[in-house]
């Protein structure tokens, strides 16, 4: 693609569903997934990179889908978190982590969180609590909820959080 | 739809985006990882005509090593080059700063030469590049050129760079193996950006400081290079290191601003004292009595 173009016939694979949609030059990844294809999972916040809700896979890796345009994922496998679930409903086992440690509360954060422990989890099956939590740094969870995301990090390390750990939810 | 409206291009060679940033006259962006420039579109900040994305030109990627340094491709993925091995060999002071920059999801999609070239005065990269003596290589329909870090960056998010030039390169010197990797920052999370902040590195030989490269960020409209700090320890004697002295004369380089994060005195504290504990930790000195 050498010419400048303001608007573009936009292709991808989603969860691994094929689409195509026309998309103007600036609209973003998130607002196409969410507006063009129907992944409303994806949560759009702040829409600056700080709050890590819309983070998505693009080919495997998780990254920010507000601070990467719907034109440069053109010919990309996006995982959202309609993706993480198997086709039978049975949950990914980042899901069922958060799930079984209260790991959200009003569950605006969650699609972005579930993504990025998803990422880190599958390229480190033996990634640490630490590990976890450095990623974490990247999400914003505005209820607070941090214990029951930790509780969650350390189920999926293969600790027992026990019940709340005796910590504040 | 949050940016104002702009036209794409997606160049796949470097000659080819310099035609297009030179025809656009001013009106054109470059785009690479977008990490800090998509924020900067979505609040309207930057409303350039044209984007151009160089994700699409090969060339700009990687890592290679010549004569005496390694090179740096611009459009080089912060996330690979942590893992990058000849950077990782040669130049780990290079990533141990690159670790603390944005987080996971942003160093995923991020580049080197984003973060090099746009100038976040608070940023580690730019600092990087300054306290390692690294070369900025520049294309445009003009031609080339060369412009060492410590003289490419004027203010703010403001470089050398011309609205038609493109950075290509960025070539950091080999430091001596063995040599002592200096970092240390103050930031409120873990991912944000720095409060204050020194990067840099040194050769020792015997007990003396053979050469060093020391710079700020967050401390000033630049990255800031710490030359009279520089000037007092190189050829200095290990055993008989005024730290305190250096530190003063480090911080005496630099121009911190007051924001709501902190005040300038705050910030001139701050780099006082982790100069010169990374500098005591770093040599293995004791507090003086």
């Amino acid at each position: 693609m050498s010419e400048t173009i303001s608007r573009a016939t936009v292709a991808m694979t989603v969860n691994g569903r094929r689409h195509s949609a026309e998309a103007d030059a600036r609209t973003g990844l998130g607002e196409f997934l969410r507006e063009a294809l129907g992944y409303t999972g994806t949560h759009l916040a702040c829409e600056h990179g700080v709050c890590g809700a819309c983070t998505v896979m693009v080919d495997g890796v998780a990254m920010r889908s507000c601070l990467m345009l719907a034109v440069q994922a053109d010919g990309c496998e996006v995982t959202t978190i309609e993706g993480l679930a198997a086709p039978d409903g049975t949950l990914h086992p980042v899901q069922q982590a958060l799930h079984e440690q209260f790991g959200l509360q009003c569950g605006f954060c969650t699609p972005g969180v579930a993504i990025t422990l998803a990422a880190v989890t599958r390229d480190n099956p033996a990634a640490t609590v630490e590990d976890m939590e450095k990623a974490m740094s990247g999400h914003i969870c505005r209820c607070t909820g941090y214990q029951g995301i930790r509780r969650a990090i350390r189920q999926l390390a293969g600790e027992v959080p026990g019940p709340h750990g005796g910590e504040h939810a | 739809m949050k940016p104002a409206p702009f036209d794409y291009a997606k160049p796949a060679t470097v000659a080819e985006a310099c035609r297009i940033l030179s025809e656009a006259g001013g009106g054109a962006t470059m785009i690479a990882g977008g990490q800090t420039l998509m924020p900067l579109l979505n609040l309207r900040m930057s409303q350039p005509f044209i984007l151009v994305d160089i994700n699409g030109i090969a060339g700009l990627k990687g890592v290679s090593r010549g004569d005496g340094g390694t090179r740096v491709g611009p459009a080089t993925r912060q996330s690979e080059a942590l893992r990058d091995a000849t950077l990782n060999r040669h130049l780990p002071a290079f990533v141990k700063a690159l670790s603390h920059v944005g987080h996971y999801q942003t160093r995923n999609r991020g580049t080197i030469g984003g973060s090099v070239a746009l100038g976040e005065p608070a940023a580690e990269m730019p600092a990087t590049a300054v306290a390692l003596g690294a070369m900025i290589e520049i294309a445009s329909v003009r031609g080339t050129r060369t412009v060492a870090a410590k003289d490419f960056y004027l203010g703010p998010y403001m470089t050398v760079l011309e609205p038609d030039e493109l950075v290509t390169g960025i070539v950091y010197p080999d430091w001596a193996d063995g040599h002592v990797v200096l970092f240390r920052e103050v930031a409120q999370r873990p991912g944000d950006f720095a409060l204050t902040g020194l990067v840099g590195a040194a050769e020792v030989a015997g007990d003396r400081i053979a050469r060093v490269g020391l710079a700020f960020f967050g401390m000033g409209p630049t990255p800031i290079r710490m030359v009279q700090a520089e000037a007092l320890l190189t050829g200095a004697a290990l055993s008989s290191l005024d730290v305190d002295a250096v530190a003063a004369a480090g911080v005496a380089d630099c121009a911190p601003f007051d924001d709501h994060h902190a005040s300038a005195e705050y910030r001139r504290l701050v780099g006082k004292r982790i100069l010169a504990a990374t500098l005591r930790e770093a040599f293995n000195l004791k507090v003086a009595a």
